[in-house]
């Protein structure tokens, strides 16, 4: 899977009460979720992203509440990957089960500028800056993870192991 | 093997297992709340499975928005209600049944040491005070443990905190806490686990070790534990008619590091906006002025705790300007400070006080900061925008710390506020 877009950076211990404030966390319509993506920090977000985006965070992004709305809000909103320098877990995990892909990439908050056109190759972890001419290698997808993304998420990769009988 | 390692090996059937290795653990209770509860119900549909692996091991729990503060979280609560229902869990607290999510699991011996337990929920680590391997989840990955009993793990590297020491005078677990999660860092146990002990922790009482396994997930952690001793056994059997069991690190176990710290000579502590590891010794922010002040939630809302508060508000007054929200963390620390005169004390000196939930701490409702206001909370965030506008500052500290700074309107060091005799 190759994924295209433009970097929208963000710094260090971004957490998901600005990435999803909580009394946003009454909604259960994925696209309202979306329309307040980011809000904490950046209120036009949601307009920026819906083109489809690549944000590029810091150390410990995604930190805090385990509200899996997170997540979904950014997908949602056009946040096609999400590459950082380390995720908080619960977040990371909560990525993978609704199927936002998300890479560790040592580097990628220095070397990447806002706005550069970036190429990620999920299979192999290769991610290109067209902008500046830069590569970096991102920590390589474990193979079931992958099993998972490519499903589009949990609930459709439990879906089809019950199906298949795997 | 540590503790966690040993709690997971057990979980997984393993006669070992070392860190790194990914693990599928049963899990022995798993407990949803009002705002993800019905995220994971949405999942559970979707999976397909008709009924819970376990009606008895699925605990719900309304404390976020309680009693619903609007038409679509009163339709949340509905949702969860009739799931409830439907799957016959025995194991629901209701409006007014029971309180905060992480104060309800072990006073109803829903937790045990040794146990694997998950919570959709970040602040599900605070059972790990109790020797359980307990972390937060996601909603969906919730879908699937309901319906599998099931879920996987990374062992973690543990980091073991090793506190030693006499604490002083005003000096609380809180103060202990956030000085660990500044010296560790928002990040500085990310993807570990945390292993508390050493003499302070043997000294606190369950209700103070509660706050330091609270705030694991703070500094990144997957879990915050405490080896169980006497004091844990007695409050666990006290609430329990399982059978229980004591489980501890192996004399010769591994961890990753082993910070050493002193407490004696610690002094109240207070993380600054906007990052719970922007931690600063209260003589350093004293006078910082504060619009509001919370005394509750998950990290600081038990008896102790309002205890130690009533005792700085004694009659006196708090500061005009001021508002001070009081929220014991259960219905039974409710009923309890109610006989010990607490409350009385609270309303004297002017503070309202709310029905056990959440209340202010996430922003949700009673108690929403307006844009340029301050709040000094006992609570276990300060991120921007957490307990309402974007543009407003959570100062974090101790129960004490809190109610003197409301008796004064600006940050005060507990230790200066003169106690009625």
């Amino acid at each position: 899977m190759t994924i295209k877009g433009k970097a929208t950076k963000f710094g260090d211990n971004v957490d998901t009460d600005v990435i999803l404030p909580g009394p946003y966390l009454v909604h259960t319509d994925p696209n309202e979720l979306a329309k307040h993506a980011m809000e904490g920090l950046d209120a036009k977000f949601a307009e920026r992203a819906a083109e489809g985006v690549i944000v590029v965070g810091g150390k410990n992004f995604g930190c805090g509440s385990s509200r899996e709305q997170a997540p979904i809000a950014l997908k949602y909103a056009g946040v096609k990957c999400v590459l950082a320098e380390s995720f908080a877990r619960i977040f990371y995990r909560n990525s993978i089960t609704i199927g936002l892909p998300v890479l560790v990439c040592t580097g990628v908050s220095g070397t990447v500028g806002e706005g550069d056109m970036l190429v990620v190759e999920l299979q192999t972890g290769k991610v290109e800056d067209k902008t500046n001419g830069s590569v970096l290698q991102a920590i390589k997808l474990p193979e079931f993870i992958m099993e998972i993304l490519d499903d589009g998420g949990l609930i459709e990769h439990l879906k089809r192991r019950i199906e298949t009988n795997e | 093997m540590n503790i966690i390692e040993k709690i997971l090996a057990n979980a997984s059937g393993k006669q070992q297992v070392s860190p790194g290795e990914i693990i599928e653990a049963n899990i022995d209770a798993a407990m949803i709340h009002d705002l993800t509860g019905p995220l994971a119900i949405k999942s559970f549909r979707e999976i397909g499975t008709k009924k819970v692996w376990d009606n008895n091991k699925v605990i719900i729990i309304l404390d976020h928005l309680v009693p619903a503060s609007s038409i679509i979280s009163a339709n949340l609560h509905k949702i969860v209600r009739s799931f409830a229902e439907e799957q016959n869990i025995k194991n629901f607290y209701d409006v007014g049944r029971g309180g905060v999510c992480h104060q309800v699991m072990p006073e109803m011996g829903h937790v045990r040491p040794g146990e694997v337990i998950v919570g959709a929920d970040s602040h599900t680590c605070t059972y790990g005070a109790f020797g359980a391997f307990a972390t937060g989840i996601g909603s969906t990955e919730m879908a699937a443990v309901f319906a599998t009993g099931k879920l996987w793990f990374r062992v973690p590297e543990v980091i073991k905190v090793n506190l030693t020491g006499k604490l002083q005078k005003m000096v609380t677990p809180k103060d202990v806490t956030l000085n660990i999660v500044g010296e560790i860092g928002a990040d500085g146990a990310i993807y570990r686990g945390l292993e508390f002990g050493g003499s302070t922790i043997r000294e606190m009482s369950i209700d103070g070790r509660m706050v330091l396994s609270n705030m694991a997930v703070e500094m990144g952690a997957k879990a915050g534990i405490i080896e169980p001793d006497q004091k844990t056994l007695d409050y666990v059997k006290a609430r329990t008619d399982r059978q229980v069991k004591s489980v501890k690190s192996d004399p010769d176990a591994t961890y990753e590091k082993i910070v050493d710290v002193d407490a004696s000579n610690l002094e109240p502590q207070v993380a600054v906006p906007h990052s719970v590891d922007n931690v600063k010794p209260v003589s350093e922010v004293e006078n910082a002025e504060v619009d509001q002040a919370f005394i509750g939630s998950c990290t600081n809302g038990r008896l102790e705790d309002l205890r130690s508060a009533a005792k700085i508000l004694k009659g006196k007054k708090i500061a005009r300007g001021v508002r001070l929200i009081v929220i014991p963390a259960s219905q039974e620390i409710y009923l309890n400070a109610l006989k010990e005169g607490l409350i009385k004390t609270f309303m004297d000196a002017g503070a309202t006080i709310g029905n056990p939930n959440c209340g202010p701490c996430l922003g949700g409702h009673m108690g929403i900061l307006a844009e340029g206001e301050t709040c000094i909370s006992s609570s276990n965030r300060n991120f921007v925008g957490r307990m309402g506008s974007s543009k407003s500052f959570v100062y974090l500290a101790s129960p004490a710390t809190v109610a003197a700074s409301a008796i004064t309107g600006k940050i005060t060091d507990p230790r200066t506020v003169k106690e009625e005799a």
